[in-house]
């Protein structure tokens, strides 16, 4: 009998196997597979009309790619981009996620239809909302600008999606200039994604003890102070991750600006370049080594954030 | 009047603006892609600041020809193939797996239960250059089939992750009555584990379905056939070829748009907690 636990271990670990194996597999095959080609091809000189070769399996390393992905004349001014659109867009989301949540928080009439409204910009598909702002700001066809001649708000048709650059007059021969297509594309994200903050601040919204707030009020302080010294510390913590989250997603997107603008007129980010590289100029390597400087950017990010502004919190 | 109540009122006038404000800056596109999938190209051109709609002049000529005579009606049913069957594959799949990290005790079951979800830190940009590599000197990539499984590797971990946290939360002694009387593991699974998981399931399903229904970048590089294009590439190849209908283009944008708002119209609560749940990718 000393046997009959340990076949039954032995069973139960068989059987977790083989009810792991399709997942493991799959998951292998798709996700970590091309993570290591991917490391591999950025390590060789390959282009598009290689991959019929045998010469994908050799052992030539070479540092070539990165060479010319860092020498490139771009690269400072997309890493630039890229940054400034990965905190834009994750910040506009965040910010407007957290004024819908307050507006929605509490009870009226239709709250739980306007919540369902709220949702829709992140649950439609990219394509059909891509496509619905390029027709709306477009600068012949596009409603925005048309009103905005006929009504005289603008002296001409703007541009927004394949302008660079705006020059703005803000009076007193004062001037600004303001990157028009990276600003629109900015704008876009914080509209696409900015349900996400707003179901997670909602949810810490309604975890936030209701007495904080009588103790606030009987010492006379009034809304906007109740929201400044209790709502905000309180939803800190929450704020900061989901800005974490948006970053991370954010500086890995592709679609949205390729599908806006296919990266003209100063929205070339990062990923953008990796797709110009490998399918632009046929250079797989440079395409793949663009990847880990996309993922080396991504991580010293990450050790920054856990290490100063986490700790702030 | 104190400054409570002044501000109270403050707060109350701020508050019906901005509904108001964001109301309406979430609704117009969806508002605008309708009205204009109903306009005539004419009326585009001419009329582009017209803001409404005119009821005796709504012409549904655009649905009539992207459907047709851009292939849309097969669009619409590969997408519908795609989606379903990645649903499909990653809720029994998920299912097992997410079985086996709760229930079983083996070797590397931590690592399993959570490094599974490390893999979802990568981005699609990173994957689709080495897969495409791969797939073309295979000669497989222009296929519908692959493509359901890049859809299942992108959501099988975030589905296995959910199911997880639900499985943990149901009570294990059903499952040792079960066994008790006979039932093997697979037969608890059947009979005990996903009766009692229906709105879990629910929510893993709908939220496969989102994911999959909505893919571009893996359906844009892989598929060259247009008789193989999902309803998000055919819509980009339908932008690229008609430059200026952009009532053609509405068209296919609503039809893209429609079926996933009208199921989370019907399945808010479950879609809500899948994305929730799972955090997501996008």
């Amino acid at each position: 009998m000393t046997r009959g636990p340990s076949t039954f271990l032995a069973k139960e670990a068989r059987l977790a196997f083989w009810l792991m194996v399709p997942t493991v597999t799959v998951v292998a095959a798709f996700v970590v597979f091309p993570v290591l080609w991917n490391l591999w091809l950025s390590l060789k000189p390959v282009t598009l009309g290689d991959l019929r070769g045998a010469s994908l399996f050799r052992w030539n390393p070479t540092l070539d790619n990165f060479r010319r992905v860092l020498g490139d004349p771009e690269f400072l001014s997309v890493l630039t981009t890229t940054l400034l659109y990965t905190v834009g867009g994750s910040g506009l989301s965040v910010v407007l996620g957290l004024a819908a949540a307050l507006l929605v928080h509490g009870s009226f009439p239709g709250r739980s239809l306007v919540r369902g409204l709220f949702l829709s910009p992140y649950i439609a598909p990219v394509v059909a909302v891509t496509f619905t702002w390029s027709f709306i700001l477009d600068p012949q066809l596009g409603v925005v600008n048309a009103l905005g001649v006929q009504s005289g708000v603008f002296t001409q048709p703007m541009a927004f999606f394949s302008q660079r650059w705006l020059d703005l007059p803000l009076g007193g021969g004062v001037r600004v200039r303001i990157p028009l297509a990276l600003t629109s594309v900015i704008l876009f994200e914080g509209w696409r994604y900015f349900p996400f903050a707003f179901l997670f601040v909602l949810a810490r919204l309604q975890s936030i003890p209701e007495p904080l707030y009588r103790a606030a009020s009987v010492d006379g302080a009034g809304p906007f102070q109740r929201f400044y010294h209790i709502t905000l510390p309180q939803l800190a913590s929450v704020l900061y991750t989901l800005f974490l989250f948006r970053f991370i997603w954010t500086i890995n997107k592709f679609d949205d600006i390729f599908l806006l603008t296919r990266g003209q007129a100063g929205t070339k980010v990062m990923t953008i370049k990796v797709y110009e590289y490998a399918f632009g100029r046929f250079d797989i390597g440079a395409g793949c080594a663009a990847a880990m400087v996309l993922f080396v950017v991504l991580s010293l990010f990450l050790i920054a954030y856990f290490r100063w502004i986490v700790k702030e919190v | 009047m104190n400054r409570e109540d002044l501000e109270t009122a403050g707060v109350r006038l701020l508050r019906v603006g901005g509904l108001v404000f964001f109301t309406v800056l979430v609704a117009f596109p969806f508002y605008w892609m309708i009205v204009s999938s109903l306009k005539s190209l004419e009326e585009i051109l001419l009329q582009p600041a017209n803001l409404g709609l005119d009821f005796r002049r709504i012409d549904g000529r655009a649905y009539y020809e992207v459907l047709f005579e851009h292939g849309f009606a097969g669009y619409i049913s590969n997408s519908v193939y795609v989606s379903v069957a990645t649903v499909i594959l990653a809720v029994s799949l998920a299912t097992l797996g997410g079985y086996a990290v709760t229930r079983l005790r083996f070797r590397g079951r931590t690592v399993m239960s959570y490094g599974i979800l490390v893999v979802y830190m990568f981005p699609a940009i990173v994957l689709v250059v080495p897969l495409y590599v791969v797939f073309s000197r295979m000669g497989l990539r222009d296929s519908i089939h692959v493509l359901i499984l890049v859809y299942l590797a992108q959501t099988l971990p975030v589905a296995l992750y959910m199911l997880r946290s639900y499985f943990q939360n149901l009570p294990v002694e059903l499952e040792y009555a079960g066994l008790m009387d006979g039932c093997s593991r697979v037969g608890v699974i059947w009979r005990i584990v996903i009766p009692l998981s229906a709105p879990a399931l629910a929510s893993v399903a709908l939220y496969t379905f989102m994911i999959a229904w909505n893919e571009f970048l893996f359906a844009f590089m892989f598929l060259d056939t247009p008789e193989k294009f999902t309803l998000s590439r055919g819509v980009v190849q339908l932008a690229e070829s008609v430059h200026l209908s952009k009532q053609l283009v509405m068209a296919a944008s609503v039809m893209v748009t429609v079926p996933i708002l009208v199921l989370f119209l019907f399945f808010e609560r479950q879609l809500v907690r899948g994305l929730t749940a799972g955090a997501m990718k996008g």
